[in-house]
């Protein structure tokens, strides 16, 4: 008997702490709409999407954070994209599982090097080399501390993730595809290209997909080599600022100036619907391609 | 159906079995002897394993399985909602057709189902441990090396210890799925000699798919086919002389 | 193919080689063993042992207080609820919570924080980074529960054990070199990330003595230390991320060691 109690008594447990392990997104969310709330209700639409971002006068337009965020992750991802999935076609077809069993968790180790260091490692080489090789290139001056730097060490940031998932799911393709082709006397390449990769394609756009989600919310390494500038950046080498960099930078000023901590709330809330909806829409295709499989 | 004189353990009246769409029994009603080895025999697919599940309502484990029926064990059946499952489980003791060693020690294995039971004295953990090894001879191979993993050993060795693990839990009924198919002969053959000993304290029942198997160490048959029981009697009767027709023709060989 | 492969490992290569190249030459002993005295972010003495401790106690407690509610989630989701719609529910909850950027988790952290009234701590900052790798730990941990094999839970439940046994005596046992794996990835995260204790743990000179003491990082010590206009400060920047780095690769690495070792007692 007493052992039945036990186990109702865990079970009980476990469920509850299971339900409260769901609810952190919507305690999140709710928590940030609450605090933005006020800024909402202040200021209208138009006000918000400007280009004036001049807390001491009352002025919250976010346009320049959303611009810049946009443009260092779309740069990213145009660097990140072909490499990382190129990379990932010669994990899954052509690497021989010696080498494979090397590489992934080489690949995985790039995963857990923290943003501060990558930051760092941005200062230390990217910011000069943008400054000092790249812009002189396109006939540009910059203090290196631009876009392009920003979008060069989130690439390799989000190499890790869209390595992964498109290796993952390039594997899943059925063995039978690829003998069917060959017996065709298909090359390795033709195969790859027109049987593997049709198959896969919804899960290498989903891979994709997470990639832009982890870029877009990238604080740390961006904030140490985007150069913090708020205004609309007019090429790559410009100065920007990104909504992370933003909310990280602002940390001391928030509590003195009105309503500027329900701005940053805001700032913080748009960042958690932007990658809440990308990484929903990221899963919804796995689900589907695993119930296929 | 046969009328049996001795007393039945275990008593499967109306069984039915069905996963999702697949009815795997249909109105199953048999009886069980007790301290005698029963086999159930039949070709793939006709329910076998259900059936011998069923008795230590194991089918509870799969998803989107129903059933109906009683099985009655002393008087009491297992399928009301007021047994207590797992002491149903310590009284009938599983052996699997693929050894299955826990993550632990060969002496951890064997004091797992006694230690949660109950059991936490440690001399009397070691004697439980002993003895049971002894009643799988597989206490002489393996008594220097107790606190060894259980992983270590061979599957023959495996197959024992997992007996040995199920006696230790002092069960009355043994329900046996396939032992020895994989199994290399010397193995199997030692096992089938360990089942026949312990039928002297124990009921057996085992699935088998060898109906030599079922004539060397049954005595009772119980014969299966797509999830109806066809027959059922003591081994002689079934194997050599069956009733039904569709024994007769399985039997010859035209089926299994 | 082949040259993105290096592209790839050769972006991996620079950052750790230049790191550690600009960094260990900077760090000495007193780095390791001394808290910043007066004017060392002018370029005095002291070192940056209120950062490592700060760090090790903060991932630590985040850590632990994360394995506390991921593994009986990851378990329940596994033999409680395994295929259900509630199962499934759960499972793209935690992958959402995955997905959310640290920085909100600092944020969400700090609100908290304020309305029930915490100032920067130690204790804010292990809440926010336990809540940052649950996520994390359980994604990682349902890969390796799922694992374990159905027969030997069967074996479990056949000598009479209840759920909760088989859950806790078997199905841990069996999937423990994971389970060590989450629990040092998470703790990898936890340590480098600065988002999320930026807001959360404050920053000070000292070690920490109590859970409401604030807590420097390793990673706002190196975002700090670079910002200074001193070169020597600066350097002392790299011997700091050179530091962090070393304990992030040792981590993996004895993950992986340690997951090889504990490997003896699986059923194949």
């Amino acid at each position: 008997m007493n052992r039945r109690l036990n186990d109702l008594f865990a079970s009980r447990l476990m469920l509850g702490v299971t339900i409260f392990a769901c609810l952190i997104v919507f305690l999140i969310t709710l928590v940030l709409f609450q605090k933005a709330g006020l800024i909402l209700t202040t200021d209208s639409l138009s006000e918000l999407i400007s280009s004036a971002w001049n807390p001491w006068n009352r002025q919250f337009g976010f346009y320049p954070f959303i611009v810049g965020t946009i443009w260092v992750t779309g740069l990213a991802m145009i660097l990140s994209i072909p490499v990382s999935l190129l990379c990932a076609i010669y994990l899954a077809e052509y690497a021989s599982n010696k080498v494979r069993v090397i590489l992934k968790p080489l690949i995985d180790l790039l995963a857990g090097i923290p943003s501060v260091i990558y930051g760092i490692w941005g200062v230390l080489v990217v910011v000069p080399f943008v400054r000092d090789y790249l812009a002189p290139l396109a006939g540009a001056t910059t203090t290196g501390y631009s876009i392009l730097a920003g979008g060069i060490v989130l690439a390799i940031m989000v190499f890790p993730i869209i390595i992964s998932v498109s290796e993952e799911v390039l594997r899943t393709v059925s063995f039978e595809i690829r003998e069917a082709s060959f017996a065709l006397g298909a090359t390795r390449w033709q195969t790859v290209k027109h049987a593997v990769i049709q198959k896969s394609f919804p899960g290498l756009v989903a891979a994709i997909i997470l990639g832009f989600s982890r870029a877009f919310g990238e604080t740390m390494a961006v904030l140490m080599v985007v150069g913090n500038v708020a205004r609309v950046p007019s090429t790559i080498f410009d100065s920007g600022y990104t909504l992370p960099a933003l909310i990280a930078n602002s940390y001391g000023e928030m509590m003195s100036i009105p309503l500027y901590d329900s701005a940053l709330m805001l700032a913080a809330l748009i960042l958690l619907l932007v990658v809440f909806i990308f990484n929903i829409t990221a899963r919804l295709i796995m689900t589907k391609i695993v119930k296929r499989s | 159906m046969m009328k049996d004189p001795l007393k039945p353990i275990l008593s499967v009246q109306n069984l039915n079995v069905s996963y999702g769409e697949q009815q795997a029994l249909k109105n199953v009603t048999v009886n069980i002897p007790e301290k005698r080895i029963t086999a159930i025999i039949g070709p793939s697919g006709c329910g076998k394993s259900t059936l011998l599940k069923s008795m230590n309502r194991l089918i509870d484990l799969t998803e989107g399985v129903k059933y109906s029926g009683k099985i009655f064990y002393h008087d009491t059946d297992i399928f009301d909602a007021k047994t207590d499952v797992t002491y149903i489980r310590k009284k009938m003791g599983l052996l699997a057709q693929k050894p299955c060693p826990l993550p632990m020690s060969i002496y951890d294995n064997v004091a797992y189902g006694p230690r949660i039971h109950g059991q936490e004295n440690k001399k009397e953990l070691d004697q439980i441990v002993e003895r049971c090894l002894r009643s799988a001879s597989l206490w002489d191979e393996v008594k220097d090396r107790l606190k060894a993993p259980a992983s270590k050993l061979s599957l023959g060795q495996q197959q024992r210890l997992c007996l040995a693990r199920a006696l230790a839990v002092d069960p009355e009924i043994l329900l046996c799925d396939e032992p020895t198919s994989a199994l290399d002969p010397i193995s199997a053959q030692s096992v089938e000699e360990l089942l026949h000993e312990l039928r002297k304290d124990y009921t057996v029942v085992i699935v088998t798919h060898i109906l030599r198997q079922a004539m060397r160490l049954a005595d009772y048959v119980v014969f299966l086919y797509l999830g109806e029981l066809i027959e059922y009697g003591p081994v002689e009767k079934i194997l050599k002389n069956p009733e039904n027709a569709t024994t007769q023709a399985y039997i010859k060989g035209i089926f299994s | 193919m082949l040259v993105s492969t290096f592209i790839v490992l050769g972006g991996l290569l620079a950052v750790i080689t230049m790191v550690l190249v600009r960094g260990v030459p900077a760090l000495s002993i007193s780095m390791l063993t001394q808290t910043p005295k007066g004017g060392y972010y002018l370029g005095k003495e002291g070192g940056i042992l209120n950062a490592i401790t700060g760090s090790l106690y903060l991932a630590a407690g985040a850590t632990g207080l994360a394995l506390v509610i991921s593994l009986p989630v990851a378990l329940y989701l596994e033999e409680y609820i395994g295929k259900s719609r509630f199962a499934d529910f759960a499972r793209l909850m935690l992958d959402i919570s995955w997905g959310i950027p640290s920085i909100v988790y600092g944020v969400f952290g700090f609100t908290i924080m304020l309305y029930i009234g915490l100032k920067s701590s130690l204790l804010g900052g292990i809440i926010t980074v336990a809540l940052f790798e649950i996520p994390i730990m359980v994604r990682v941990m349902d890969e390796v529960l799922k694992m374990v094999p159905s027969d030997l839970k069967e074996a479990s439940y056949a000598l009479g054990s209840t759920r909760f046994e088989t859950v806790f005596k078997v199905m841990v046992r069996q999937a423990l070199p994971g389970i060590l794996t989450a629990i040092l990835l998470a703790f990898g995260r936890g340590i480098g990330d600065a988002a999320s204790v930026l807001f959360t743990a404050g920053y000070t000179d000292y070690i920490p003595t109590s859970l409401f003491d604030p807590a420097a990082t390793l990673p706002l010590a190196v975002l700090f230390q670079l910002g200074t206009p001193f070169p020597e400060v600066q350097t002392r920047a790299y011997a700091s991320a050179a530091i962090l780095m070393i304990i992030v690769l040792s981590l993996s690495i004895i993950s992986r060691m340690l997951a090889r070792k504990f490997a003896k007692h699986i059923v194949a």
